[in-house]
């Protein structure tokens, strides 16, 4: 489904702020993985998935969505493939549009933008469905403009635009890390239904060790630019938090977590 | 004090009056102008300097299509052509160059001054409406307002629209959340250069109604076009939002950008006819650009104000201070 192979990006080469975000990353994603990823401050986390969405081009290597190279794509070009939700509510919506003007676009992703109207009437009402069973008041408010809504309902909206037309690949990019924690796990669990019933290959960063156990049937962990352990199905289901704190001091080569919240969120 | 007198007793309402209906058509024909600048201002986010040099093409090329013989009508579809093409260098330098939208806008702007001097093969030409049939002119001021109205009613519409089509709601998003554009699969380089085309090509239409309304094109005709194209957006974004509030949907907007252009033109007829001197218009376009910026700002921050809370805590608990002695 997805392969990453010898994947390197390195940030400000050749100055004082030189920062090798990815250094020979590898991954294999089987269709249906919904696999989580965890690591420090810096680990690279954060610049696989912008190099899987083609926010720049890596320096080298290759990506691989569904058997086809999208390494020399714009990220314009590989929306069609992906559904993304950021860490930052504001960012996957645009605030002075209403939501179903959001949705509509979300629904037109990768398709030519022709003269036909904006919203169809017959859209409209898929929307509400759609909202309806999210059961978060918002099916009434199809025509409020989004930038009213509260971080939560707008992640939840940028969830739904993300998997409105079926991904190929979701991104999850600490999508819940902005929230308070019943809003948290109120869209964790959003994404946790929409994910099993599609049955869509995702990506998920989270700072929760916890979260990360629990959602998904893979689990990851990166350290300076690379995957340093990967463990699937039952064997992940059984980690508890102490077993991957013990794993990435180890691997690591006894290097400290460096990051409380991974410490304390459990 | 009888030089005040003097002053007053000199002024006559007549010649207010007079001056109206003229001063209705050039706000009409600005407020055309304001309406291009707001897809770029307003929807795109992009400060674009270029309008003051596409207004002058607009009017450039419309003299010397007519001095050639074209209809007026086809000088002011060339006209819009013209805009386009002004619109798409600025578009060009900013996405395929990465100049900054304000620069990109300026270059253009200065590139445009010496082909405007080129079109006219020298800085002005005079196009009378004796000798040319044209669409309007201040020879009859009534038809003239008629005629701009017109117009105007049908680009309203257009751009009403346009923007609530796919391709329009795209270049919303591109303007108010340029991640989430691109993240929705939209090539945000491409669209913001349709707009800036757009945008430049109705500038350019309406110098190439001021050219004929006012009989000659002159290469400085676009000089603070920008500036006048902002107080007509502000002055109707102020005046819609104070009036319709909740109801300043997408068409009231684009109507107050309109009823802006007028404002402004009935607002400098005033300073006319009080005998300020012509020379210090620009200045008073100013103080009235600064003023319409400066009162909603003002007035948010009376109803939100640190020193009003402080004020009227400090009268509380002085109060309560004097009922525990008493």
């Amino acid at each position: 489904m997805l392969e990453i192979k010898n994947v390197y990006k390195t940030f400000n080469a050749g100055t004082v702020n030189e920062k090798v975000a990815l250094s020979g990353l590898n991954l294999t994603l089987n269709e249906g993985d919904f696999c989580t990823v965890i690591g420090g401050n810096g680990a690279g986390k954060s610049t696989m998935l912008n190099a899987i969405a083609g926010v720049w081009p890596v320096d080298s290597g290759m990506i691989m969505i569904n058997g086809k190279d999208v390494s020399g794509l714009p990220e314009y070009k590989r929306a069609p493939f992906l559904g993304r939700v950021f860490q930052d509510p504001m960012m996957g919506t645009v605030a002075d549009m209403s939501i179903e003007e959001n949705l509509a676009i979300a629904a037109r992703r990768g398709k030519r933008k022709t003269l036909a109207w904006g919203v169809s009437k017959t859209e409209r009402n898929v929307y509400r469905e759609m909202l309806a069973e999210f059961d978060l008041g918002l099916e009434d408010r199809l025509s409020s403009k989004v930038g009213l809504l509260s971080g939560g309902q707008r992640q939840a909206i940028t969830l739904l635009m993300a998997t409105i037309q079926k991904p190929q690949l979701l991104l999850l990019d600490e999508h819940t890390a902005a929230l308070d924690p019943k809003t948290a796990a109120k869209v964790l669990e959003l994404s946790d239904k929409i994910i099993s019933e599609h049955k869509l290959t995702t990506l998920m960063i989270t700072h929760n060790m916890h979260d990360a156990i629990v959602h998904g049937n893979r689990l990851i962990m990166m350290n300076n630019g690379r995957i340093i352990y990967d463990e699937a199905e039952e064997a992940k289901m059984n980690l508890k938090t102490s077993d991957l704190l013990k794993k990435f001091s180890e691997a690591s080569g006894g290097q400290e977590l460096d990051n409380d919240r991974m410490l304390l969120s459990e | 004090m009888n030089f005040l007198l003097d002053y007053f007793t000199s002024l006559n309402p007549m010649n207010f009056l007079t001056a109206l209906p003229g001063n209705i058509a050039q706000g009409v024909i600005w407020g055309i102008m304001a309406l291009g600048l707001f897809i770029t201002f307003k929807l795109l986010n992009f400060a674009d300097l270029t309008v003051d040099g596409s207004f002058a093409t607009g009017g450039a090329v419309t003299a010397m299509m007519l001095l050639a013989g074209a209809p007026a009508w086809v000088a002011f579809l060339v006209a819009f052509a013209a805009g386009i093409l002004a619109g798409l260098v600025t578009g060009l330098l900013h996405t395929l160059l990465g100049i900054p939208d304000i620069l990109a806008g300026i270059l253009t702007q200065i590139a445009l001054f010496s082909i405007n001097i080129n079109i006219m093969g020298q800085a002005n030409r005079t196009i009378s409406a004796s000798k040319y049939t044209l669409m309007l002119s201040l020879r009859d001021v009534y038809t003239a307002i008629v005629v701009a109205l017109c117009i105007v009613a049908v680009l309203i519409a257009l751009m009403y629209w346009y923007f609530g089509t796919e391709q329009g709601s795209v270049i919303r998003a591109t303007g108010s959340n340029p991640k989430m554009a691109t993240a929705q699969g939209t090539n945000i380089g491409f669209y913001k250069i349709v707009a800036l085309a757009l945008s430049n090509g109705i500038v350019a239409m309406s110098g190439s109604m001021m050219s004929q309304y006012q009989g000659f094109a002159d290469i400085n005709m676009g000089r603070g076009a920008i500036v006048i194209g902002l107080a007509a957006i502000i002055i109707g974004q102020v005046l819609g939002e104070a009036i319709f509030r909740k109801h300043f949907n997408f068409i009231v907007r684009l109507i107050f950008v309109l009823v802006g252009g007028i404002i402004y033109y009935l607002v400098i007829g005033i300073i006319l006819w009080l005998k300020m001197p012509t020379d210090d218009l620009k200045l008073f376009t100013a103080v009235i650009v600064a003023i319409f910026l400066a009162v909603p700002y003002l007035r948010g921050k009376s109803k939100n104000s640190f020193k009003k809370l402080a004020k009227t805590n400090k009268k509380e608990s002085a109060a309560q201070e004097v009922e525990k002695d008493a």
